[in-house]
């Protein structure tokens, strides 16, 4: 009598144990690990000697990654009023090309909170989570491309930089994308 | 190789024999609805302007960088009128002036004009000369009396609170109190069993089954039979090696892996809610190798605005609930984002002081198979879900696809590129054409089986 109580303890615990053993919290085994981890560091990997205990660090001082291209205006109310003076320097006749890339990247990251037309009413603000967001015709604001990319490059007020998700090509074909919307308002 | 859907399909059919025998007598405590208080708006008192055209106005004009009752890029509006005129001696017109040409009166050197925009980061507040003298009465009126929302919402949201989590400890405790009344079941039936037996055979009863006993036992008839066990233990062999080849197979595959992360990040607030698109956050997909864990400026970029969880309209849904994922919770999440970044809420400013998020990393191909994303991503043209699945319904990310070599090759052979306006490459697809004779090319035409594409 007591065996079959044992054994039916045997088999609830051997269950449990095989049920626990399938966890979504951690990887599964692999065969030959030497092979699957990398040797170099990955990127974001915690290193412990290097300074902020990350492989992600920042470039050396006084250096710029190749092709990039340094923005010489400040980021103070009179950049800002200099900025305006800027135009862009992507080929005109290319401006189709141009108009068609920035819509795609206007889609992602500007039409989230500035609305697909530009008119300040995007998904976030309809759902009044981000407020205030003006429609590109503001009088008072009186965008124009130079003041755009100096805007997309620094942030302004409540909005932030987006220097790091577009690069300087991109900006200035964003920016002649938000001046073609500005028009069709 | 074959496409394996669930890792640890063995443990995972044991498991789900052992939930069901515990699931016998769980009753499902619904989670009592929290009583929504009514918010009676209270009509302004002030003499001019309509409280309820000027909140639609503050909401496109001011918000961007004022606050009620909160500083943002610009102080806290709240009865900005009667302060002004306390603190400062200032009237409406002094407002009136401010609000249409904020920078004139500062070049002008209006004392109170300099000390606020000096208190403020020197951040210069945009011009308003469209609003009108009314429009500004309306937005006055409205910053002088908001409805009473928020304190009414903010009970709600407490009471919310302390249902979600109650209910998450009770789920613990009731399944812990099953498992014992479980464990005592089987003994008082043990003990049941053994009593009767006695008294059977006390009373002299023989019993059925022990009857039966005195015959020739069926396993041991079994045993006699040779062809019975052979038969039997070919079958047996089979089985095992079947189990056993699909137990060799999942090693190594982590479909359905989902980390806890230290910051509970849900995608399914983010791009399913607000669809916020993917690209917006994993910038990287774009352009190269890696799709890249946003960097936290990133979240930022919402978050300096998005200081807590409001959900949805109509509140979080029971399901929610009961995983204890109310605003409060999602709210303090917010605040583990801020402490990493370094946000200094009360005064809106970067301390300095960050640290390092230590996220947990989901996707990871063997360091021996080579994958780029931008050429995926930006030159396929492929929806991140096709890979990823329905990330904007998860909750907490999962590995949808399990990210073998088999399940690689199994979508370059069926898939078919557009070839369509790429003049540089219009000769070898015409001749590839030619040469398998078909209309579309899929990726493997295209040499996207070579081995030496990923591996290198």
């Amino acid at each position: 009598m007591m065996n079959s109580v044992i054994r039916l303890g045997i088999a609830f615990v051997l269950v449990l144990l095989v049920s626990a053993c399938a966890d979504k919290d951690r990887p599964n085994y692999q065969y030959m690990p030497n092979m699957y981890e990398p040797v170099s560091y990955e990127t974001y990997q915690k290193v412990d000697f290097l300074p902020d205990g990350t492989s992600a660090l920042n470039p050396a001082e006084n250096t710029i990654p190749r092709g990039f291209m340094p923005y010489d205006l400040e980021n103070t109310p009179e950049g800002k009023e200099l900025s305006r003076l800027k135009e862009s320097p992507l080929d005109s006749l290319n401006s189709e090309v141009n108009l068609a890339v920035g819509k795609e990247l206007y889609d992602i990251y500007c039409a989230i909170c500035h609305g697909a037309k530009g008119d300040g009413q995007g998904t976030l603000v309809k759902r009044e989570k981000i407020l205030g967001v003006p429609s590109y015709a503001d009088v008072a604001r009186n965008i124009n491309i130079g003041s755009t990319y100096h805007v997309i490059y620094y942030g302004q007020n409540s909005m932030g930089s987006y220097a790091n998700q577009l690069n300087y090509e991109e900006r200035w074909q964003v920016s002649e994308y938000v001046m073609k919307l500005k028009q069709d308002l | 190789m074959k496409k394996v859907i669930y890792r640890n399909q063995i443990s995972k059919v044991l498991g789900i024999s052992l939930v069901v025998l515990l699931l016998f007598s769980i009753s499902v405590f619904a989670q009592d609805e929290v009583a929504t208080v009514a918010v009676q708006e209270e009509t302004a008192a002030d003499s001019s302007g309509d409280p309820v055209k000027g909140k639609t106005l503050f909401n496109q004009n001011c918000a961007a960088c004022h606050a009620l009752n909160r500083k943002m890029t610009g102080p806290a509006l709240a009865n900005v009128e009667s302060r002004l005129s306390e603190e400062e001696g200032l009237d409406r017109e002094w407002l009136y002036a401010w609000i249409k040409n904020s920078s004139g009166m500062i070049k002008d050197g209006d004392v109170y004009a300099n000390k606020i925009y000096n208190e403020y980061n020197q951040a210069l507040m945009t011009a308003f000369p469209t609003l009108s003298n009314t429009d500004i009465d309306d937005i006055l009126a409205y910053t002088a009396a908001p409805p009473p929302a928020p304190v009414a919402a903010a009970e709600a949201l407490i009471a919310e609170g302390d249902g979600g989590k109650s209910s998450g400890i009770s789920n613990e405790l009731i399944l812990g109190a099953l498992l014992i009344v479980f464990a005592l079941l089987i003994m008082m039936l043990v003990l049941v069993q053994r009593t009767l037996k006695r008294i059977a055979i006390a009373n002299g009863v023989e019993l059925e089954r022990e009857k039966a006993e005195k015959g020739l036992p069926i396993w041991k008839a079994f045993a006699q039979n040779q062809f019975l066990v052979l038969v039997f233990s070919i079958f047996l062999l089979l089985a095992a090696a079947y189990f056993a080849y699909g137990w060799m197979m999942q090693i190594g595959i982590d479909q359905g892996y989902a980390p806890i992360q230290p910051i509970h990040y849900s995608h399914k607030v983010h791009a399913g809610d607000n669809k916020i698109e993917c690209k917006y956050c994993h910038s990287s997909a774009r352009v190269s190798k890696h799709s890249g864990i946003p960097s936290l400026n990133v979240c930022m970029n919402c978050h300096k605005s998005i200081y807590e969880y409001q959900g949805n309209p109509e509140g979080p849904s029971q399901e929610d609930l009961a995983n204890g994922y109310t605003n409060e919770f999602y709210t303090g999440e917010i605040k583990k984002l801020y402490k990493a970044v370094g946000w200094d809420e009360e005064n809106q400013k970067y301390t300095g002081e960050t640290q390092p998020v230590e996220w947990v990393r989901v996707h990871n191909l063997p360091d021996f198979a080579y994958f780029n994303h931008s050429q995926h991503v930006s030159v396929a043209g492929i929806e991140c879900q096709t890979c990823h699945g329905p990330v904007e319904e998860m909750e907490i990310l999962s590995q949808y696809s399990p990210l073998t070599m088999g399940w690689c090759i199994n979508c370059h052979r069926e898939t078919n590129v557009n070839v369509e306006d790429n003049e540089y490459y219009t000769k070898i697809h015409e001749e590839l054409s030619k040469k398998y004779g078909v209309n579309q090319l899929t990726v493997a035409q295209m040499g996207g089986l070579e081995c030496g594409k990923c591996h290198y």
